[in-house]
This record gives C-alpha cells, sequence and structure tokens, in this order.
C-alpha cells in the first residue's frame, strides 16, 4: 500500500481526499490543514489523523507521498519539504509562482527520482488525449495556429478578499483558468519562444486580473491565441475548447468530443475518414475505478499512485511540463506590464493641425469624420 | 412500488454528456420555464407522472405552477434530488467548507433553526446542520407528493470516497421521519455504495447508477452491476440508459429490460416524438421481458 497525506483541504483538497482515499493501492495515513472545523469533522467522521501543521506532518508520519493543494504561494516551500525528505510530490497547478524556484524544484524531484506530477487534469481527458495522439499522427497535416478558450462562472460581483482574490498568492484568471488551455497549447505545441499582446485585464477583481487574452509565437512562424474569461455567467461551470488548424485539416475539441476535419491530402489514421468525424467522450473513456466529478480526475490520481508503485519514468505532467506553463504565465505578465502597443496608423493626421491630432488621439476616428465634414 | 418510466431533468438545465453544442442549445430553449413546462406536459400527456429533478431555483418555478393547477396534474409527482451541488461548490471556493453550509442555512432565526444549527455546529455533529440544508432544499415542495427523495451523485460519491458514511444514514432517517419519503442515492459507484449502505443500515436503499449496455460511467465494471442487481437487495433505478445517445435507443433499452430486479428508468428528452417513442419502448421490452420472466418461472 502507498502511504499518503493530503495538504489542503480547499475545494480541490477535498476532491483529491475523497478520490485517492478510495483508491485501492492507497492508504491514507493523514490530511493537514490550518482550518480545524473541518479537521475535527474528519477525524470525528472518518477516523483519518489529521495534522494542522505541516511540518509536523512530516515529521510523524511515514510518508511514501503528498498531495499538496494548498494556496498556489505555498506550493514552493512545501514541494521542497516532502521532496527533501524523498517523498513523491503530487502537487496542485498552477505549480509555482517563482519559475526560478519552480526549476530547482523540478531537478531536485528528478535528481532523486520521484514521482513529480501538477494536476493538470486535462492531459488524462480522453478527447484531449484522442487530439495529442491525432496530432502526433500527423492526422491534420502540419499544425499551424491553435485558438485555446476556456470560460466560465468564477467571479461574478466584486468579492471579499480570499487567496484567490490576489495574484500575488496565485489567485486570478490567467492562474487559475489560462493555466490550463496553456498546459494543453505545451502539450500539443511545446514551448512558445515568446508571447505578445497580452490583456490580463480586470472585471470585478481588485488586486488579479478576470480576462486573459495574447498570442505565444513558435518557431518557424507558428503561433496560438488565447482567450480566458473567468466572469462569463453564459457558461454553467468551465469550459476549455480548442480548436486546431494544420495543412490538412482541423481539430475542435472540447471534454466531452473531438470533432476532426481531415483533408484528402494527408495520411487519414485508422478508423477516421476524410470529412468530418466526431468521437464521442462517452466512447473515448477509460473506465475508473471510482468517479467523483468526471473520469479525468480519478484518472490523474490513479497514475500518480501506478508511477510509484510501479517505479514508472514516464512522468505525465512532471514538474518539467509543469513549469513550461509557469514560464508562459510569468512571460504573459511581463509582457502585460510592458504594454508595448503600436498606436494608430494615422497618416492622414499627420497635415492636420495639432489640436486635431490631440482631439483624435482622445475621441478616434468619429472626431476626424466630423472635422472633414466641416470642411467640406 | 416506483413507477416504471421517470422523467429526468438534465436536458432543461444545460447538461448534456456528449456535447456542450446541444447543451447550450438545450439551456437557450428551456431559458423560460414555460417551455419546460410545455414539455412536461407532453410526458405527462403520454403517461409519465413522476420527475426526478434537481433542486436547482428554477424547479421552484415547476412546483409553484403544479400547486397552482392541482386538477390539471393528478397524480403527478416529484422525486426531488439534493443538492444542485454547484451552488455549494462555488460558494466552498469563496467561503470554505463552514463558509458554505453556513450560507445555505436559512437566514432568518428560526428557533428550530438556531437550536439544530447552532448546537450541531458546536459540538461537531453532523446531523443538525444536514437536516437542515435538506429542509431548506425540500421548501420548494412543500404541498407537493414527494414520495422519493434523492442525495445527488456527486455529494454521494464525495462522501462515499471519504468514508463519510453515517451521512447516509442521517439522510435516510430525516428523509422518512420528516417527510414521510423513501431516501433514493445516485451514485457513479454502485457496488461500492451498496456495501457503505449496509454497513450503516440503511436497507433495501433505492439506488439510481448509470446501467447501459457500454458500461458507461458505471465504476466497478459492467460486471460488477449485473452481479449486483442479481444478488443484492436493492431498488434499482437505471439512468444514463442511452449513455447520452451513444447507444441506439432499442438496443439501450432492451439491454435493460433484460437484467433483473430494475424497478424505474428514468430518461430525459425534449421532443414529443422522443418521449413517446422512448415510453412506448419502455414499456413495450418491459412486458415482453416480464412475460418471458413469467413463462420461465412456470416451467
Amino acid at each position: 500500500m502507498i502511504k499518503v497525506a493530503v495538504v489542503g483541504l480547499g475545494k480541490m483538497g477535498l476532491s483529491h481526499l475523497s478520490i485517492i482515499k478510495a483508491h485501492p493501492d492507497v492508504s491514507l495515513v493523514a490530511v493537514c490543514d490550518t482550518a480545524k472545523y473541518v479537521l475535527d469533522l474528519l477525524e470525528k467522521y472518518t477516523g483519518v489523523a489529521v495534522y494542522s501543521d505541516y511540518d509536523t506532518l512530516l515529521q510523524q508520519e511515514a510518508l511514501d507521498a503528498v498531495i499538496i493543494a494548498t494556496p498556489s504561494s505555498s506550493h514552493g516551500p512545501m514541494v521542497r519539504a516532502a521532496l527533501q525528505r524523498n517523498i513523491n510530490v503530487f502537487c496542485e497547478k498552477p505549480f509555482c509562482l517563482d519559475v526560478d524556484e519552480g526549476k530547482e524544484l523540478a531537478q531536485l524531484a528528478q535528481s532523486k527520482g520521484l514521482v513529480n506530477q501538477v494536476g493538470y487534469h486535462y492531459r488524462f481527458d480522453a478527447a484531449f488525449q484522442e487530439t495529442k495522439r491525432l496530432l502526433d499522427a500527423g492526422a491534420i497535416g502540419e499544425v499551424t495556429h491553435i485558438l485555446a478558450e476556456a470560460y466560465g462562472p468564477v467571479i461574478l460581483q466584486p468579492k471579499g478578499a480570499t487567496w484567490r482574490t490576489r495574484r500575488s498568492e496565485g489567485g486570478g484568471c490567467l492562474y487559475d483558468y489560462a493555466a490550463h488551455p496553456l498546459n494543453l497549447i505545451n502539450w500539443y505545441f511545446g514551448r512558445p519562444e515568446s508571447v505578445g499582446g497580452t490583456v490580463l485585464n480586470q472585471i470585478f477583481s481588485q488586486e488579479t486580473d478576470d480576462e486573459v487574452y495574447g498570442t505565444l509565437y513558435f518557431p518557424g512562424g507558428k503561433s496560438a491565441q488565447i482567450s480566458v474569461n473567468w466572469s462569463d455567467e453564459s457558461y454553467r461551470r468551465m469550459t476549455t475548447k480548442l480548436n486546431i488548424w494544420g495543412t490538412g485539416g482541423r481539430i475542435y475539441v472540447d471534454r466531452q468530443e473531438c470533432q476532426v476535419y481531415i483533408r484528402d491530402n494527408v495520411a487519414v489514421p485508422a478508423g477516421y475518414e476524410p470529412g468530418w468525424n466526431v468521437r464521442y467522450t462517452t466512447e473515448l473513456t477509460p473506465e475508473v475505478w471510482f468517479y467523483v466529478r468526471g473520469e479525468e480526475y480519478s484518472s490523474q490520481l490513479d497514475y500518480f499512485i501506478r508511477c510509484i508503485k510501479e517505479g514508472r519514468k514516464e512522468n505525465v505532467n512532471s514538474f518539467a511540463s509543469a513549469l513550461e506553463t509557469d514560464q508562459v504565465m510569468a512571460m504573459m505578465i511581463t509582457d502585460s506590464e510592458q504594454g508595448r502597443h503600436v498606436g494608430e496608423y494615422t497618416p492622414v493626421v499627420r497635415s492636420e493641425p495639432s489640436i486635431m491630432r490631440w482631439l483624435h488621439r482622445l475621441f478616434g476616428k468619429r472626431i476626424m469624420d466630423f472635422h472633414k465634414k466641416i470642411k467640406k | 412500488m416506483m413507477d416504471r418510466v421517470l422523467f429526468g431533468d438534465n436536458q432543461f438545465f444545460g447538461i448534456n454528456h456528449m456535447s456542450e453544442e446541444k447543451a447550450r442549445a438545450q439551456a437557450i430553449r428551456f431559458k423560460d420555464t414555460q417551455a419546460v413546462i410545455e414539455v412536461l406536459d407532453i410526458a405527462y400527456a403520454e403517461g409519465i407522472r413522476t420527475f426526478m429533478c434537481t433542486t436547482h431555483d428554477r424547479i421552484a418555478e415547476i412546483c409553484d405552477h403544479v400547486r397552482a393547477n392541482p386538477r390539471h396534474y393528478q397524480g403527478f409527482q416529484f422525486y426531488p434530488c439534493m443538492p444542485y451541488a454547484h451552488k455549494y461548490a462555488n460558494a466552498m471556493t469563496d467561503h470554505g467548507m463552514l463558509g458554505a453550509v453556513k450560507r445555505f442555512l436559512p437566514e432568518q432565526g428560526l428557533f428550530d433553526a438556531m437550536l439544530r444549527g447552532g448546537a450541531s455546529l458546536a459540538k461537531k455533529e453532523v446531523d443538525g446542520i444536514a437536516t437542515l440544508l435538506i429542509d431548506a432544499e425540500m421548501k420548494m415542495f412543500a404541498g407537493l407528493s414527494t414520495p422519493v427523495i434523492f442525495f445527488q451523485n456527486v455529494l454521494t460519491d464525495f462522501l462515499l470516497g471519504l468514508g463519510f458514511k453515517a451521512a447516509f444514514r442521517v439522510f435516510a432517517d430525516h428523509v422518512k421521519e420528516r417527510y414521510g419519503a423513501e431516501p433514493g442515492f445516485i451514485t457513479m459507484n454502485m457496488p461500492k455504495l451498496l456495501d457503505a449502505l449496509d454497513e450503516v443500515g440503511v436497507e433495501n436503499p433505492i439506488i439510481c447508477a448509470n446501467i447501459n449496455k457500454i458500461g458507461f460511467r458505471m465504476c466497478g465494471g459492467l460486471a460488477a452491476y449485473e452481479q449486483a442487481l442479481k444478488e443484492r437487495r436493492f431498488r434499482p433505478i437505471a439512468m444514463s440508459v442511452l449513455a447520452s445517445g451513444a447507444i441506439p435507443p432499442r438496443e439501450a433499452i432492451e439491454y435493460v429490460c433484460n437484467l433483473p430486479n430494475i424497478e424505474s428508468i428514468v430518461f430525459g428528452a425534449s421532443g414529443r416524438g422522443n418521449i413517446r417513442q422512448t415510453k412506448l419502448l419502455i414499456d413495450e421490452l418491459t412486458a415482453i421481458h416480464s412475460m418471458t420472466h413469467t413463462a420461465k418461472a412456470s416451467k
């Protein structure tokens, strides 16, 4: 049995706890959180050992693995402490807010030969996996562009402050939502060379972003664009979707289906045909041993446990791969802060008196049209 | 005895396990409650009398309508499924577990609520809080027939994973005592849940689970489900029989009707044709199955 502790009992931590405790190869040794009330309830009704201090947990329990689902700003030190004790680590996303710290930890985990995984669950979703398989097989030829989107109803009005409302602690649409489609872009396309046109806007939040847009540039002129908004009530829950264009067709994918248009200029993969093909999650998804909220959440933890148990080294969602996403997010923050934009192309304005140029800057094209009308 | 055919509500709230596009189209179509009522009326006209529904805010409007037109809905009954998980999940992200619970407790100081809630919070007992939350969710059904009350699958399976089994007993007892109703449990992990309910002494439970020919979301495996249906004492309701459209209707329903002991089948549809076809198919295949069954038994 793999001895596991779950650290951080917020929404994700509790969800991981429920799933991992039901795993046939896992002995859930303890849970750890600072909320005493939650600990008391779990102790009383489920008999699990509880800790309110992480270091005490590490000192007192002999663990094979920890699942860390605390606020993102605490991931770094907690992951380090576990690795130093030779404990395998599953960490919630985003991995590390400090990219340099993330690099060190990825190297540390690698050098110690420990299983290290980050909770980018879409890589365990059958439709996104099918897309990866199709891209690797060249089903839509050479990919030229990806449009990655995620929308959902998280922040719909100004709210009181928690860690999720502060970017400094890992809160915000970029870290919480955009991280997922960015991670999928990394999976399909690798790491971009640069980013541009990044918009990190506030809609309702005071200290973090609610919408994220931007362009990612890849070698050879390939590009990806990202459009994410977590203040969109028209979505019932988080929806992540990608459109991928290639020289041989297009793929549309979300967690429920994979729609593929294949042109006749490429080798068609087995089971597919030229023109439109649709694969649904119902046929693509392998069965899991226990289901709470989506197969992918169960699959990623099952994979983590199997990697430990079977000494598997391929490590999907390794720290190193999650670090790529952290790096892209850091680049996007820098880009949005630098805010270099090209101004309007206005050759006509040059012959206008300077007052008109100034008005044009203030009021845009309409004032110029108005000016022209008067002149006529 | 439950009706053989129950009508579900996923289609009204933009839930479709296969396609986001279809889900959105449905959400647009059923924006007005009147559109939902029209479909319920079609189902009623086809002889369906049970509406199995989440405690979504909009169901309250359906309840008002049925209450206001008792003659039109004779024999019509609701099977409430609680809680509507999304509102709690969102509240938990913002307010933590305890904060979320507090938010949904009745706002004003009913003496009963204070007593049950206050004492329960202080002693860290779930009974008081849980029963208060059940009562809050049941408010919209006041005066309507609710012979079976369900525990929603996300919560059932979450607690099942945690090993928080006492909660199932608290729910079952409260539903029986306060509402004279049978407790039901929706799950994606039927064999495991049966064990847990046995342990806490919930006997002969009503269990609504995915039961379909392709084993879609049947954790523990198709074989374990078939064995449980044969050997264990419980009252199964089959849902996701068509696996969101992955299996052709006749083939799908034939499979379920040939399984032993299935008491009811729940399905959701929005068009008259689909509702009629599914209801007729279930009736027809149920009749064939029971004839074969009787013939076998008399041999």
